[in-house]
């Protein structure tokens, strides 16, 4: 072909490839657009098929367990009067911090022109379109009845003068999780629909019809890159406080309150840090899984993987410093109810889940301090596996362990979930892994134009470019 | 759309308002360095170029065809603002007047308490605002066919990148064009028919 004579490989020695090219190999513009569609255009993998019948499957048990738990009532769930958030809150928070990566590399790394994010922005988007749509189905679920979800929404209505209360948490948490949700599907879509037109101009006949409907009848004039890019940095801009905003609302929801354990004013940093390190450790996990699959090892780099490992590093240990300072507090504060719980946290009847949350997640992470460890395959999903259950374990020490002795020990009881609240958290893993397995057949996992603009950049690296 | 036909025959569904001042001629390039120095070269020889097509970005091109800054920006100002005025006020209205509760006897008006959906409101006006004013502005809609408007060359959105030139410009030569076409060596030069 006479473009790959114009093309040269990228050069490793690059002053823009300081330690390792982002993209490896010798691509150029036309072998990105094979790659990256390869995986769409080529039939489903064995493989494809059993993860995805195992996530139905998955999913369809969820799902009935939930019919079950409205038809039969809450006493399917172990939940009792002194315990009266359990599993469902746990995975509610769980999910939406999960969501957080995908939206720190989307906004927060765009604006700092972190170039590595161009080959993880995508997948991490999904992801946390998918891991907020888990969050969503748990209040749902916990609020009984479900089919008068719309209650939470303030709208004209007929029973007199009816609104909602604007000041309590769990309303805040309506309007936090209702925009974040709506914004990161905006941004992911924006910056799908350029894609989009890719895969519309490789395919013929039904599939032409749909991705030509889907990508807004895009044709990469100039005029709409430019507007496109401003949308996309004002975008950008506006989801960056919506990263700090969602858990710290969602801390709000527990900070609030007067329970001990809860009503702590380090509650809102604490969860944002937490929801970072949680949500990179889940994309991390999706993403070793995803390049090796999908045979993307050329644009998902080790530097990428190193990349976040930092962070992990970096999320982690401010997390430990969270636990440490929760301690410290309980203790400097004198309030022997606040004592009480955090002793009753590490010694107590749950001390179990509260050391192997340290362990998890403070102990584990400090793995990376070591480059060799940041750059093997095997250390770097062990450890994001670790990260995953940790975090959902802090959720559960948080949720639990704060409300299962209370003020009154003639109150105190245990908390042990039924086999129907572990069914349902296992659902929304089988939502959450259909969803991502269904993105990656429909749609690039990974964002043509900005890997093609990122190789263009770096071949420009070596010669001065005519218009700059 | 335009087509290009095997045999060289230029097609085109809006073939029955053929005009001759609406022939386009779309220079293709694989090289976005060459793209934006042919962009260059054709203004210099007088020729129009009417857009440039490409598969990504390409930063410093909207200067050479002289496109004015996006004022985007205010859409989202305007609708951020509007969103958050709206949703304050609604909350004050709702707590002090149509519906106000006494929650352990603190004021109706707790101006703390109402910041969080004011903020989240902000946002969200923005946010929409900006996204529908940028696929409004730029005609970006789901058609029925699935058809994009134009597509002077189908590899666009892959790895080519036109230079697409009007000859309704009054000055046009067509000698001229053939001249500086061979100059430039584009991968290809595909005819069209300008569709508005």
């Amino acid at each position: 072909m006479a473009m790959t004579e114009t093309l040269r490989p990228i050069d490793t020695a690059s002053p823009t490839a300081a330690d390792g090219p982002l993209i490896t190999g010798s691509p150029t513009f036309t072998s990105i657009t094979q790659d990256i569609s390869a995986p769409l255009e080529r039939r489903a993998g064995g493989a494809w098929w059993v993860a995805f019948l195992f996530a139905l499957g998955l999913l369809g048990t969820g799902f009935w367990l939930v019919i079950d738990t409205m038809r039969t009532g809450i006493g399917l769930w172990g939940l009792n009067r002194t315990v009266g958030w359990g599993f469902a809150i746990t995975n509610f928070v769980f999910w939406v911090g999960i969501g957080h990566a995908g939206t720190a590399i989307s906004a927060i790394l765009l604006l700092l022109r972190q170039r590595f994010r161009t080959s993880i922005a995508r997948a991490a988007e999904a992801m946390t379109i998918f891991a907020v749509i888990c969050a969503g189905v748990f209040p749902l679920i916990h609020m009984g009845r479900p089919w008068l979800a719309m209650w939470v929404f303030p709208y004209p209505n007929g029973r007199g003068s009816l609104w909602l209360n604007f000041r309590s948490p769990l309303l805040w948490d309506v309007f936090a999780i209702g925009t974040y949700f709506t914004v990161s599907l905006l941004f992911w879509y924006v910056g799908l629909v350029p894609d989009l037109a890719t895969v519309r101009d490789r395919a013929s006949g039904l599939r032409r019809r749909i991705y030509g409907w889907l990508s807004l009848g895009w044709n990469g004039s100039t005029r709409t890159w430019q507007r496109y890019e401003k949308a996309c940095l004002l975008l950008a801009g506006l989801a960056t406080p919506l990263v700090v905003s969602v858990h710290t609302v969602v801390s709000f929801d527990f900070a609030t309150s007067v329970i001990p354990g809860w009503h702590t004013t380090i509650f809102p940093p604490y969860f944002v840090v937490g929801a970072l390190f949680s949500g990179f450790a889940m994309v991390m996990t999706l993403l070793i899984i995803t390049r090796r699959v999908l045979r993307l090892e050329a644009f998902i780099t080790l530097k990428h993987l190193d990349a976040m490992a930092k962070i992990i590093l970096a999320t982690g240990s401010l997390v430990g410093v969270a636990y440490g300072t929760e301690l410290f507090m309980a203790w400097y504060s004198g309030n022997p109810y606040e004592r009480f719980t955090f002793f009753n946290r590490a010694f107590g009847p749950y001390a179990w889940a509260y050391w192997l949350m340290v362990f998890c997640n403070v102990i584990v992470p400090q793995i990376f301090w070591s480059a060799k460890a940041r750059r093997s395959i095997a250390v770097l999903f062990t450890a994001s596996i670790f990260v995953n259950v940790g975090m959902w374990f802090e959720r559960f020490n948080i949720v639990v362990t704060s409300l299962h002795r209370d003020f009154l020990p003639s109150s105190w009881s245990h908390y042990a979930p039924s086999w129907v609240e572990v069914g349902i958290l296992l659902g929304s893993f089988g939502l959450f892994f259909t969803c991502y397995l269904l993105f990656v057949r429909l749609a690039p996992v990974i964002s043509y134009h900005e890997v093609k603009h990122t190789l263009a950049e770096q071949r420009s690296g070596d010669h001065d470019h005519a218009q700059e | 759309m335009l087509k290009n036909e095997p045999g060289g025959v230029v097609t085109c569904a809006a073939a029955r308002e053929w005009s001759p001042s609406r022939r386009t001629h779309a220079l293709v390039f694989s090289d976005p360095d060459r793209t934006v120095a042919a962009v260059r070269r054709l203004q210099q020889a007088g020729f129009v170029v009417v857009d440039v097509y490409s598969p990504f970005p390409i930063h410093g091109l909207e200067d050479v065809l002289g496109l004015r800054p996006t004022r985007l920006g205010v859409a989202t100002l305007v609708a951020g603002a509007i969103g958050g005025i709206v949703a304050l006020w609604f909350q004050i209205w709702v707590h002090t007047v149509d519906w106000p509760l006494d929650i352990g006897g603190k004021d109706d008006l707790a101006l703390p308490g109402l910041i969080p959906v004011t903020f989240e409101l902000t946002v969200l006006a923005a946010a929409l605002a900006t996204v529908f004013a940028f696929l409004w502005r730029r005609g970006l809609f789901p058609r029925l066919s699935g058809a994009p408007r134009a597509l002077p060359h189908p590899r666009v959105t892959d790895d080519r990148f036109a230079v697409l030139v009007d000859e309704r410009n009054a000055g046009f030569d067509p000698r001229a064009f053939r001249a500086i076409g061979r100059e430039l060596e584009p991968e290809e030069i595909v005819e069209g028919w300008r569709v508005e």
